[in-house]
Parts: C-alpha cells; structure tokens; sequence
C-alpha cells in the first residue's frame, strides 16, 4: 500500500475543559475513502475538528506527507490542503450560495482570482443543483441542498484530504446516494482524500476502503468493511442483526 | 405641522450621526464579541481634532478626512498593539482594555483642549439656513443627513457585494467556520476595528458644528451609541441603522415635548423594543 498521507499519532485534545481524546492513532492513505464511526460522545467531531486545527492538540502529533502540521490554526490547515465540512452543515443563513463557494477559495483569491472564479464550475459539477441555486442564500436552502454547498465549499480549497462530518445528518436515502456518489468520483478523478465521520454506519461501510471504531475517546478497532463485518461485537453493536454488506 | 417635520429632519440628522457610531460598534462586537468602550473616545477625538485641524489649516474639508485616517490609525495600533494579546484571555479583559483606553483618551483631551464647550463653525457654503417648507432650515444639517445616507448606502454596498464584506459577514455569524475556510480572522477585525474608530471619529467632526464638543461627551455619546445597537441588534447593518434612526427621532422628540424626560423616553423605547424582540429589531438568534 502507499505510504500515508495524513499520520496521527498519539493526539490528545480538549473541547472546553474537557478532554475528549486520549491518544489517537490514525493514518490516511492517498485516495482512500477512511470513515470512522462510534456512538454518540466518541470524540468523532472532536478528532476532525482538531486534524483541522480548529480545536488545538494538546499533546500528540499530526503530519501532512511528512509536514508537521500540528499547532497550526485552522486558516493554514486549510491552506495545506485540508479542508472541514463539519457538523450540522455551518452553512451561513444570510450568504448567498456562490457567495460560499467563493469564500471556500478565499486563501487563493487574492492572488489567482480568475483561478477561484473558474473554480466554482467544480462543485457545480459534482452537485449540478448549486448551479441553480447560485443567488439563492444559504439560509433558504433544504438540508440536502445545504450539506451539498457545505461540501462544495469545502472542495473550493482544493483540497488533499476531506474532512467530512456526518453529512447523511437528517437526509433521505436519495440524497445520500447523491452525496456518497459525488464523493466516489472525486476520489476517482482528483486523487482525493476524504475522512468521513458517520453515524449511517450502513452508508459508511457502503462507501468506505477502512472503518476505525471510536468509543470513549480512542480508537478501539480498524480494519476493512469485510472485516468489520466479520468481527461479531460490531455487527451486533452498530448494525443489527441479517445485515449483510450488500445492504 | 412644520415643527413637527422640522423636528424629524433633526432627528434625522441626529440618527446619521449615531449610524456612524453604531455601525462600527455592532460590527466590532458582531465579529469579536467585544464591546468595545472606547468607541465613544474615537468619536470625541474626532472632535476636538477636527477643532485644532480647522484652526492649523483653516479647512472643514481637509479636518473631515484627515482625521477619520488619523483616528482609523489610531484604532488599528490599539487592536494590533493591545488588543490582539488579549485574545486568548476571557472577553472581559478585552473589554476592560477598551474601558482603560476610554479614559485615557478622556483624560488627554481636558489636558490638551480644556474643560470649556467648544464648538466648529459649519464650513464655508453650509453655513447658512436656506428656506424649507415656508420657514428656514440649516443647510448643515441637510449635508449631515445626505452623508449618512451616504455612508450608509455605501456599507451596504461593501458589506453586501464585496468579497471582504461577505469575509465580515460570515465571520460575524460563524467565526469559527470562516477561519476554517482559510480567512485570516484576526486580520478582518484589525480591519473592521480601524474602520469602525474612523467612522467614529468622523461622526465626531461631523457632529463638532451641530453639538460642540465638551468633557464627558465620549460616555454620554457611547451610551447612546449601546442603546442604538442594543435596539438595532449587535452585528447587523440594516439593525444599527433604523435603530439609528428610531433612537435620534425618539431622542429628538422627546428632548422638544418633554424636555424633563428625554432620557428616560429613550430607554423606555429601548425596553419596549427588548420585550418584543430580545435579540433587537434586526439581530437574529441568541448565540
């Protein structure tokens, strides 16, 4: 297998006062669809939102191809090349949808305008239906509709790696397909990355090439679909029973 | 009926005025949740720099843009220079900070210009009252009202159809978000902190003509300017500016009909409008 593109290790963080990881491992390969799933209060939110620098680790380290990236705050994470879709969309109610996908680019605008503004044609590609909604705001939007302007803006950083939250939260089947589709082509077209947090563990074990298992703060299993399947604690716990991978 | 719509048309003017106080304020605190006390010491500056710049080379003009950039650099070296340290203390030192500066600027200002009011001339052409709805009407305080309007037009515009403005406005509804995406967030508000001092020392030599300038005029003002933006709504454009605007007509009116309750109108107005909407006319959820 490839060498690691994204290596956590021994990541230790805190939300509030409260620590929430106690000593994570992770590694993410180039091109590979990683999700990690657990319960509720796992520390799932935690791990992304401190890969991206918006909680700072305080103690472990994390690299980017070998950079060490920890420490950084989130606007040069984002920078190198990892971008956050994170939970509950964060979509902004009074901003337009193109007004998004142009902020998401922000870090390149003021050197390659013209660059960021042909960039908007990716995320219109892979989710055609922000096309439409160009000059609509973010606030009138459906929550399919959101979660796909959350994860174009996301994209507008060019990113290696995607860091992407729960974004089945609260959508029909349909427009999960949509979104689980979109991010297979991209990771077939652009080489990219993506980390995805999932409480749909049925779509997660659908999309994904490895699952870690979160409980309490650390990563308690990792290995394939299949094999996660395989392992009799799992499917009991987070599946149920006659579940077989096909779904 | 006249007095009555020469009455508003000061209100009018007042409310102008207090749009330029408030906009920087209620962006200051949409974007930091700092409050930031010294902003009436900015408009109070702008003031009385306004005096010793019209007196040294003897133009309104040259006052009302030179000082808005000598305040505006003001502003930007008490963020970048003080401020910005206190960013990973709790909001109460920031805010406590600003306190400490609003005092400072008070105290420099009875030593360097004196305890007396003091008042500016109108410039040259604005000086005069020119007929209005069969009685006479200050030019000065026409201008007053067209550059607020002005002004006010022109945030919209910023705010609304530029790329930093929609950097300002996601930051205010979503810091955390906003610098995920790669904006600078620090930066935009030593940006939005220098820009709302430079309003605010504007609206001071706008206000110099009209309202003189005296000690105790920076809290008295900044006070008006908290009631504006608490009606209006912290963070919003369209909030600060009809909150303006109900505040200088409900303090006109009030200052005219009963003079023994001005204040006391204002605040009820400020109390009718929180136990309607708590958040203020245009503020949104409570965060």
């Amino acid at each position: 297998m490839t060498a690691s593109l994204l290596q956590v290790s021994g990541l230790v963080a805190r939300r509030g006062s409260v620590e929430v990881l106690h000593g994570i491992d992770l590694e993410a390969r180039p091109g590979e669809i990683l999700a990690i799933i657990g319960p509720n209060g796992a520390g799932k939110s935690t791990l992304l939102g401190a890969i991206a620098g918006v909680y700072p680790a305080r103690a472990g380290r994390i690299t980017l191809a070998g950079r060490p990236i920890t420490g950084l705050p989130a606007e040069a994470v984002v920078r190198l090349g990892i971008s956050l879709v994170p939970e509950r969309r964060q979509v902004w109610s009074g901003l337009t949808v193109r007004e998004h996908l142009l902020l998401g680019g922000y870090h390149r605008y003021w050197r390659h305008r013209s660059e960021v503004r042909a960039d908007v044609a990716l995320p219109q590609g892979i989710f055609p239906r922000l096309l439409d909604l160009d000059r609509r705001l973010g606030g009138s939007l459906s929550g399919g509709e959101q979660q796909m302007l959350a994860i174009g803006r996301g994209l507008m950083a060019r990113p290696r790696i995607l860091l992407l939250d729960e974004p089945s939260l609260g959508l029909g089947p349909l427009i999960v397909r949509e979104i689980v589709h979109a991010l297979d082509r991209l990771r077939r077209a652009e080489g990219l990355t993506v980390i995805l947090v999932e409480q749909n563990v049925k779509a997660a074990m659908a999309t994904a090439d490895r699952v870690a298992v979160m409980e309490r703060g650390r990563i308690v299993l990792r290995g394939t679909p299949a094999e996660l399947l395989a392992h009799p604690g799992i499917k009991a716990a987070y599946l149920g029973k006659g579940y077989e991978i096909a779904g | 009926m006249t007095f009555y719509l020469l009455q508003a048309l000061n209100g009018l003017a007042y409310g102008m005025l207090l749009f330029l106080l408030a906009a920087g304020l209620s962006l200051i605190f949409g974007l930091m949740e700092v409050v930031n006390l010294a902003h009436g010491g900015f408009y109070m500056l702008g003031a009385y720099l306004a005096l010793s710049a019209v007196r040294w080379t003897g133009s309104f003009w040259i006052a009302a843009i030179a000082v808005p950039l000598v305040l505006g650099a003001v502003g930007f070296l008490l963020e970048w220079e003080f401020l910005r340290p206190l960013y990973r203390r709790t909001h109460l030192d920031q805010i406590l900070l600003t306190f400490g500066f609003a005092f400072v600027f008070s105290d420099l200002a009875r030593w360097w210009w004196g305890a007396d009011v003091q008042s500016l001339a109108p410039p040259p052409g604005l000086d005069r009252s020119i007929p209005l709805l069969g009685t006479f009407f200050p030019s000065y305080r026409l201008f007053v009202i067209a550059l607020g309007a002005a002004m006010a037009g022109g945030l919209w515009l910023g705010l609304g159809r530029t790329r930093l403005g929609a950097m300002v406005r996601a930051g205010v509804a979503n810091r955390e978000m906003a610098q995920a995406l790669g904006i600078d967030i620090g930066l935009v508000f030593t940006g939005v902190f220098a820009f709302g001092a430079a309003l605010a020392g504007l609206a001071g030599v706008i206000a110099a003509p009209i309202q003189g300038v005296f000690p105790g005029v920076d809290f008295e003002t900044l006070i008006v300017t908290l009631i504006v933006v608490v009606v209006g709504g912290l963070g919003t454009l369209p909030g600060s500016f009809w909150g303006s605007l109900l505040i200088g007509e409900v303090d006109t009116f009030g200052k005219t009909l009963v003079p023994q309750m001005a204040l006391v109108v204002t605040y009820l107005v400020m109390a009718a409008v929180l136990i309607v909407r708590p958040t203020g006319l245009f503020g949104g959820r409570p965060r």
